[in-house]
């Protein structure tokens, strides 16, 4: 039971961006960091799984069926995509946006037990205090913790996470990855975050997959990757990788001299 | 204030949902009588009591007053509230879809492309439906307005539908129409000139049980499509991503809004000529007091439409005894002073 993504082709109008992409599945109750330079295509690779963009050939495979045979709706039911730029314009109330994801736009009444799972996802990410107000109105960390609380309570079977700790303060941070690693774990879904903070990501991701020129360039287990020889050249920085106490890795960058 | 702090989120959700409700049927009694106050103003002066006896049993009360409330009032005031509904709620819609709460449903040349069929009938005696009699210039409006959709929907096949590709084909289709607007009103005679003028102030002078008919006919037809989307509108209003993220077939559903749009924008325009505002801040007034959430904001956007529209027949009724001016020009007037005090007066945080 897992996801997987074999042979992806794409790229913007004449520039390819990925050329026959492969990477071994992503299992069930395994969070996998996305990591790799700005402009390698961490989010294209998000919106091609999500069925945001569509690929020029290859396949992306949830438990064995090709995603793109699914109708919108259904693979919008099972992947959930929670995009980078969290900002939100529209006079909505929090409330009302998170219950929207719940329902995905079904019309009628909200049933009880939806209203509920809202409420009990606010708490959790502690927003309670905030439900009421609109989402135009919230300061770019509390909007972020609104689209992450709109991703949770979709309840999906895989959940991409493109730099969902952007915006966060270091307790939210870490208060955020906590959640999301708890709820991978407990309900078994595939959870795939791009992370900008290696050391950060390290504490918390069970994989990192390292993109650079239009491949996976390295997958493994954190102490895999996170490598001077490997990620510090896809980055182009002098890296520094030591164990510390609380279990995770410490990252230290160099600019590597010329 | 303890206890709403005591409340639970889902609990106040209800609350907000139960005022706005409570909010819509406020505005529907506000909006009967705005429109019994239409009815009741007029050249010739009659009684409230004398005009609501007229309405509800036309033949007890005499021949002279009952034609005046039913075949002339009466067909004003229903089409100021049809009209202003259906600007209304194309404005909402359309500010919807663009993302840009400046848009209104003439934002991509729909209104010059009407003016343009409209001139083209009043100067040059050429329609593309010659044996349209009364309908004739509303008729040549009407089909110039839709057909710039067409061309709207023609250059999304080519370069995709995203909010640029229609507000930079809408805005030169804009200004293409007004200028051969301008080479029509230059070449023409004064009088066809003048004609074309008091065209495009737009005026409920001729409105019609039949045009009426047709309104309402569109509405019916619209109004339940644009209600079956209601969610899906609401994901859009939050983004194109978030949208998508949540299956929304956004393509499309931009493409099927822009085409209830242009149906109640050309229509609106054939009948009554241009009347602008009223789409821009319709939907203004809703978002102000019910938010963005579909199921309110249509509905709302629509009775402030047809009440701004609707009191603007009245005042242009009563400002010069014996003479009603354009409706198009009354319009900002009445509405601008309304909508800056509602600006000033509501509180930031009851805008939702």
């Amino acid at each position: 039971m897992s996801l997987e993504i074999s042979g992806l082709r794409f790229g913007y109008g004449k520039s390819s961006l990925f050329d026959t992409l492969h990477a071994s599945p992503f299992r069930r109750g395994e969070m996998t960091a996305l990591i790799g330079p700005n402009g390698v295509g961490k989010s294209s690779l998000f919106r091609l799984v999500a069925g945001l963009l569509k690929p020029t050939a290859g396949t992306i495979c949830l438990d064995g069926h090709d995603t793109a045979c699914l109708p919108d709706r259904q693979r919008a039911e099972s992947i959930f995509l929670l995009t980078q730029h969290t900002a939100m314009r529209a006079a909505l109330a929090v409330f009302d946006v998170v219950l929207l994801a719940k329902r995905g736009w079904r019309g009628g009444k909200a049933s009880n037990e939806d209203i509920a799972h809202v409420e009990e996802m606010l708490d959790l990410l502690d927003i309670e205090h905030l439900s009421d107000r609109l989402v135009s109105e919230l300061s770019g960390g509390q909007q972020q913790l609104v689209a992450l609380s709109q991703a949770l309570v979709r309840d999906p079977q895989v959940l991409l996470l493109d730099e969902p700790t952007s915006a966060l303060d270091l307790r939210r941070q870490l208060e955020v990855l906590t959640l999301v690693c708890k709820v991978t774990r407990e309900r078994k879904i595939v959870t795939f975050a791009a992370l900008h903070d290696l050391s950060l990501a390290s504490r918390f991701a069970d994989r990192f997959v390292l993109l650079h020129e239009g491949k996976v360039a390295a997958d493994g287990t954190p102490e895999d990757v996170l490598r001077d020889d490997v990620t510090g050249r896809a980055y182009g920085v002098k890296l520094e990788v030591d164990r510390n106490s609380k279990g995770g890795l410490t990252v230290n960058a160099e600019l590597s001299a010329a | 204030m303890a206890e709403v702090a005591m409340m639970r989120a889902g609990e106040r959700y209800r609350q907000r949902m139960m005022r706005k409700t409570m909010f819509v049927g406020g505005a529907l009694v506000f909006l009967a009588l705005a429109i019994c106050v239409d009815v009741g103003v007029g050249p010739a002066w009659y009684s409230p009591v004398e005009v609501m006896t007229a309405l509800l049993s036309p033949d007890s009360v005499d021949a002279r007053l009952a034609i005046i409330i039913w075949d002339v009032r009466l067909p004003v005031a229903v089409m100021a509230v049809l009209i202003g509904a259906m600007l209304g709620i194309a404005g909402a819609q359309m500010q919807t879809i663009l993302h840009n709460p400046l848009a209104d449903p003439f934002t991509l040349g729909i209104s010059s492309a009407a003016s343009f069929g409209a001139a083209l009938a009043i100067a040059v005696g050429v329609g593309l439906w010659p044996s349209g009699g009364t309908f004739f210039i509303a008729l040549n409006a009407f089909v110039f307005a839709l057909g710039t959709s067409l061309v709207l929907f023609a250059f999304t096949r080519m370069r995709g539908v995203t909010v640029e590709t229609f507000v930079l084909v809408g805005i030169a289709l804009f200004f293409t129409f007004n200028a051969m607007l301008g080479f029509i009103q230059y070449q023409s005679s004064e009088a066809q000139l003048q004609q074309i003028i008091f065209w495009m102030m737009g005026s409920l002078g001729r409105a019609s049980w039949t045009k009426i008919a047709i309104c309402a006919g569109l509405l019916a037809l619209v109004v339940p499509l644009a209600w079956a989307r209601n969610s899906m509108m609401t994901a859009l209003a939050m983004g194109d991503d978030r949208a998508a993220s949540l299956g929304v077939p956004v393509t499309r559903l931009r493409l099927e809004m822009l085409a209830c749009i242009s149906l109640l924008a050309a229509t609106a325009t054939a009948f009554v000529g241009t009347i602008g505002f009223i789409g821009l801040v319709g939907p203004h007034i809703a978002r102000m007091f019910v938010g963005e959430d579909q199921r309110y904001f249509i509905p709302v956007s629509a009775m402030a439409g047809a009440v701004i529209l609707s009191a603007a027949s009245t005042l242009s009724k009563a400002i010069t005894p014996g003479v009603i001016y354009p409706i198009g020009i009354i319009t900002a007037l009445v509405g601008v002073p309304f909508f800056l005090s509602l600006v000033l007066s509501i509180r930031r945080e009851t805008w939702r």
